[in-house]
């Protein structure tokens, strides 16, 4: 699945070998090279966080660090940009709902 | 913002209005600011006059302009780090008072019931009700909106040369795309109102004191007020060209907490400072422990409209008859805008000044005219 919808075939590359994340505890399978945002689309994943006011999905939507939409907790910290940050073994991603922040109290 | 509260409350006294500007609404000064509608940094005095009054105009306002000015009345706080410091603010505070601003003394352990994330071990603070919020450039632009058909609105025009009688008055402007006529024009230019002047053949010496602001993440309700330490208020009285940083901090109804205030006289370069963020950063979580862990998501620039004894030029210019100038509010004009919006409507239509202006008078630096 990873390989399926990366474009390492089209490259002719040969990555290393695979290793596992997890998206709200789910595993998943990750090249080595790639960022969250791209290990959780070719998994199929489009959303991994929901907006502070209406709750609606959100994912990637720049890929390149400008937007800010795709943010989400990584290994316990909100507000990570998906799409920037490399993917690393054992890497725990959940859904990120609204500021991500709810330990400081409301809104 | 300025030139657009002139706008509105001129329209509002049935005069018709062109609005120039060479940028967009918004595009300047007014942009690169906070928001911050004060009168807790503000000494007794003219300044404090206006803006005095200013606040009753910005309470009505909210009330005519759709809520997404984030108009918020969240009141400030100054916090003191010391007895020595609290002893200050309250002297400062009390004269506020007998001046007419709203402030109660806050000991330090209650300065937690108003901000529950304020850093503990302070000395108290002062709270000052009447402190507000908008959004600047949303307000500026609904004022411009609200103001109606009288103002017409033209943007990316620059004034090249201000067009004068036989007698030296005021006859209209001159852009790229043709001559405006009008018996009046308001030098509304902000940091840019001195060249705006020397076209008009007087001398206004306005010069750029740049700020940056540092905007995190969007978070909770962390911060409550406008917060900020008790230096804030000597360094916007200072005269020093030297870099002066004193954190105010405030949240914002989209989430993300900005913090000012930095002040240098560097001319009009917009170079991001890394020193100048640096510490702005370590001075709010100084004040905002749990800032520490959140992150910056960006910084802008811009440049206050700073004259030399600090007020602004509001008025006629009785050097050149039909001038009027309404600039150099510094780090106040959002505040200090519907005051100077009005001064100037009711100058131009005869009527009854809210309070007296000769201490904004524009010829006060003298040098008269500039050839």
């Amino acid at each position: 699945m990873a390989r399926d919808r990366s474009p390492a075939e089209l490259v002719g590359a040969v990555p290393d070998a695979t290793f596992e994340i997890t998206f709200d505890g789910r595993p998943i399978v990750a090249l080595p090279g790639q960022s969250l945002a791209a290990v959780l689309w070719a998994a199929g994943i489009l959303a991994w966080r929901t907006t502070r006011v209406g709750g609606r999905p959100r994912g990637a939507f720049c890929g390149i660090g400008h937007c800010f939409d795709c943010l989400a907790t990584v290994n316990g910290e909100p507000n990570r940009r998906a799409c920037l940050v490399p993917a690393r073994p054992g890497d725990a991603v959940t859904t990120q709902e609204g500021h991500g922040h709810a330990e400081l109290g409301d809104r | 913002m300025v030139g657009a509260a002139c706008a509105y409350y001129a329209a509002r006294r049935g005069l018709q209005v062109t609005v120039l500007d060479r940028g967009s609404v918004a595009g300047g000064t007014t942009g690169a600011g906070e928001g911050n509608l004060l009168v807790s940094d503000k000494e007794p005095g003219p300044e404090l006059e206006l803006a005095l009054h200013s606040t009753q105009l910005w309470r009505e306002l909210a009330e005519v302009l759709p809520s997404r000015i984030e108009y918020e009345a969240k009141g400030g706080l100054v916090v003191a780090s010391d007895e020595k410091g609290l002893a200050a603010l309250r002297e400062f505070a009390a004269r506020q008072t007998a001046a007419g601003v709203t402030a109660e003394v806050v000991p330090g352990g209650r300065l937690g019931d108003l901000e529950p994330h304020l850093a503990p071990g302070l000395a108290g603070g002062v709270h000052y009700p009447q402190d507000a919020q908008v959004q600047p450039a949303l307000a500026a632009a609904h004022l411009l909106r609200a103001a109606g058909d009288r103002v017409s609105l033209r943007l990316g025009e620059e004034v090249t040369e201000i067009l004068t009688g036989a007698h030296g008055e005021v006859r209209g402007v001159r852009t790229p795309s043709g001559d405006l006529h009008a018996p009046y024009v308001v030098n509304a230019a902000g940091t840019w109102g001195g060249e705006l002047a020397r076209l008009a053949g007087v001398d206004l010496p306005v010069l750029p004191r740049r700020g940056f602001v540092l905007v995190t993440e969007p978070l909770p309700r962390l911060v409550r007020r406008k917060v900020y330490a008790a230096d804030y208020v000597a360094d916007v009285a200072s005269d020093s060209a030297a870099l002066q940083t004193s954190a105010v901090v405030e949240g914002t109804p989209a989430g993300p907490v900005l913090i000012g205030a930095s002040r240098e006289r560097v001319g009009y370069d917009r170079s991001p400072s890394v020193e100048v963020l640096r510490r702005l950063a370590g001075q709010a979580v100084r004040l905002f422990p749990a800032l520490a862990t959140m992150r910056a998501v960006r910084t802008y620039a811009g440049f206050r409209p700073y004259l030399p004894d600090h007020l602004p030029a509001i008025g006629p210019d009785p050097r050149r008859p039909g001038l009027l100038h309404a600039c150099g509010h510094e780090g106040a004009g959002i505040g200090l805008a519907p005051a100077t919006g009005r001064i100037i409507a009711e100058t131009l239509a005869d009527g009854e000044l809210p309070l007296d202006i000769s201490p904004f008078r524009p010829d006060r630096f003298g040098g008269g005219e500039a050839g």
